[in-house]
């Protein structure tokens, strides 16, 4: 499943400043690890010691948050796009 | 992203009390670019860091009073260096409610009105007139933000009047007033078919590209911190005093953290004596989901998707929605929502007990408090504020219905007597309804 994956300004440094990459991945889970595999280093900012999202950040899946669908074991298809957003506030 | 003259300023800032950005969450330390998360650690958000020794040393009663009567007298606990960019925001009314108070069973109630905040009337134009100062400081020439309507109106304005290009963002369905008061100011104006966490994502996507200064994303840090000013006011207009009890709107929760930070930092610095201020937050049924975590003792925040007439502060994914909960559970407050209907009796209550027409997250705030005095969560011995955080006049679509009409009348003394004659049994009846 190839998948197109928006990376934050934040974590450009460990994409060598690229905006977006295609990774190999069947969920979300998967994802995260396809994610460290290729950029060592980069999963202890998106995760906690237990695996789970950090609270500050949102990731969505073709446009929708996964806490409205399955969460991290939401499953991705080929084409799909997920979004990586640290949180923000506003009004 | 980061302008590259970013070093070069933050060496200067030795002139400011301001010492760089930290981690709310883990504490890490960063210089005073343009950036909102801990990338290096936690991803938590970042905030302004000051050497308050350096504001004690500087800052009296006597100095702030003899400031302009705009935010900026309060620009030492404020994160600019240079000159800032003063439209007259900020230092609104704080109304002494009898009428209300009297209609609620409160002794001493207080307005701080914020509807008729200049340039752009509501609180926003506090935070942007801090954001675009900064941002200039930064070196953007292009500023943006993603808006339920107010903040495109204030970032519009007040990037018109600093000359700075401006592409704001909006769900498509605002009202009109808040979308043409965005258009006057000539910006780029994006209207996004979604939900305003829709357009938030949308903007940090386009921010992740474009070098563009986004208010509430690369500059929230500095953004955010002009809420606090709404906290000063009210101390420094209520003779130096803090309240007991403080009612706010909450969409991102932001505000509400500032309020408090603004009173512990005037704690802090001497200007006001400590004691308990409990803080109560006002959410809108149709998109309540900090009032739902925190009625159901929860610290983190499950999203909703918004659905109700308070666009102002429909948030469905609060950033600052766990900040909100913890401040008002360890002050005794409390955090309630209310329906569409009761947030337009709210709106008229305020209209007509005090002569203040807010817009639906006014409404919203004054339902909310008269539910928490039926509660018997106020006492009536309290000092209380209750922000109202903008105008009437931007949502008139919220209330054309609920409102009366005027009696249409020949230019004839007999048509006008009619008239009156059939206005006051109107009233009359309109009484023994309530009767």
């Amino acid at each position: 499943m190839a998948v197109q994956v928006l990376i934050p300004t934040p974590l450009q440094k460990f994409t060598n400043d690229e905006t977006s990459v295609t990774l190999e991945a069947a969920s979300v889970d998967g994802l995260l690890q396809a994610l460290e595999v290729r950029y060592p280093g980069i999963l202890v900012r998106l995760c906690d010691e237990k695996g789970m999202l950090r609270r500050f950040l949102n990731v969505y899946v073709n446009s929708e948050d996964i806490r409205f669908l399955e969460n991290q074991a939401t499953s991705l298809g080929d084409g799909d796009e997920v979004s990586i957003v640290p949180a923000v506030a506003g009004g | 992203m980061v302008p590259l003259h970013v070093a070069a300023v933050t060496t200067t800032l030795s002139r400011s009390t301001f010492t760089g950005l930290r981690c709310k969450e883990c504490g890490q330390g960063y210089e005073a670019g343009a950036r909102h998360v801990c990338e290096d650690v936690c991803f938590g958000p970042l905030e302004v860091a000051y050497d308050y020794e350096a504001i004690k040393a500087r800052v009296s009663r006597a100095t702030i009073e003899a400031g302009p009567v705009s935010i900026w007298r309060y620009r030492d606990f404020l994160p600019i260096e240079g000159d800032p960019i003063d439209v007259g925001t900020g230092f609104t009314p704080l109304l002494r409610a009898n009428r209300l108070a009297r209609r609620l069973g409160l002794k001493r109630l207080y307005i701080k009105n914020d509807g008729v905040n200049m340039p752009t009337l509501s609180f926003k134009d506090r935070v942007v007139s801090v954001a675009l100062t900064r941002a200039r400081e930064l070196g953007f020439s292009t500023v943006s933000c993603a808006s339920t309507g107010n903040l495109a109106n204030s970032t519009a304005a007040i990037a018109a009047h600093a000359g700075l290009e401006c592409c704001v963002f909006i769900p498509s369905d605002l009202e009109l007033g808040k979308v043409l008061g965005t258009l006057i100011y000539n910006p780029t104006l994006m209207a996004v078919k979604g939900n305003y966490d829709q357009v938030n994502r949308l903007c940090s996507e386009v921010a992740n590209t474009y070098g563009w200064g986004f208010v509430n994303i690369n500059l929230r840090p500095y953004y955010s911190e002009g809420s606090k000013t709404l906290g000063y006011e009210v101390i420094e207009q209520l003779g130096w005093q803090l309240p007991d009890h403080i009612v706010a709107p909450l969409a991102s929760g932001s505000l509400f953290t500032k309020i408090r930070k603004g009173f512990d930092e005037f704690i802090k610095v001497g200007l006001v004596d400590e004691k308990p201020v409990r803080f109560s937050g006002a959410q809108a049924k149709g998109c309540s989901p900090i009032a739902q975590a925190f009625a159901e003792g929860r610290d983190f925040i499950t999203p909703v998707k918004p659905n109700t007439i308070a666009k102002s502060i429909a948030i469905g994914n609060p950033a600052d929605g766990p900040y909100a909960i913890d401040i008002a559970n360890r002050t005794g407050g409390s955090i309630a929502a209310v329906s569409d209907d009761d947030i337009i009796d709210g709106i008229k209550l305020l209209a007509e007990t005090e002569g203040v027409f807010t817009e639906t997250a006014g409404g919203t705030t004054i339902a909310v408090l008269k539910q928490l005095v039926e509660q018997g969560k106020i006492d009536p011995e309290e000092t209380t504020v209750a922000y109202i955080t903008g105008n009437g006049l931007k949502t008139t679509e919220a209330i054309a219905s609920s409102i009366g009409e005027p009696f249409l009348i020949e230019a004839q003394l007999d048509s006008f007597n009619a008239a009156w004659e059939r206005a006051q049994s109107l009233q009359r009846a309109s009484w023994d309804n309530v009767g």
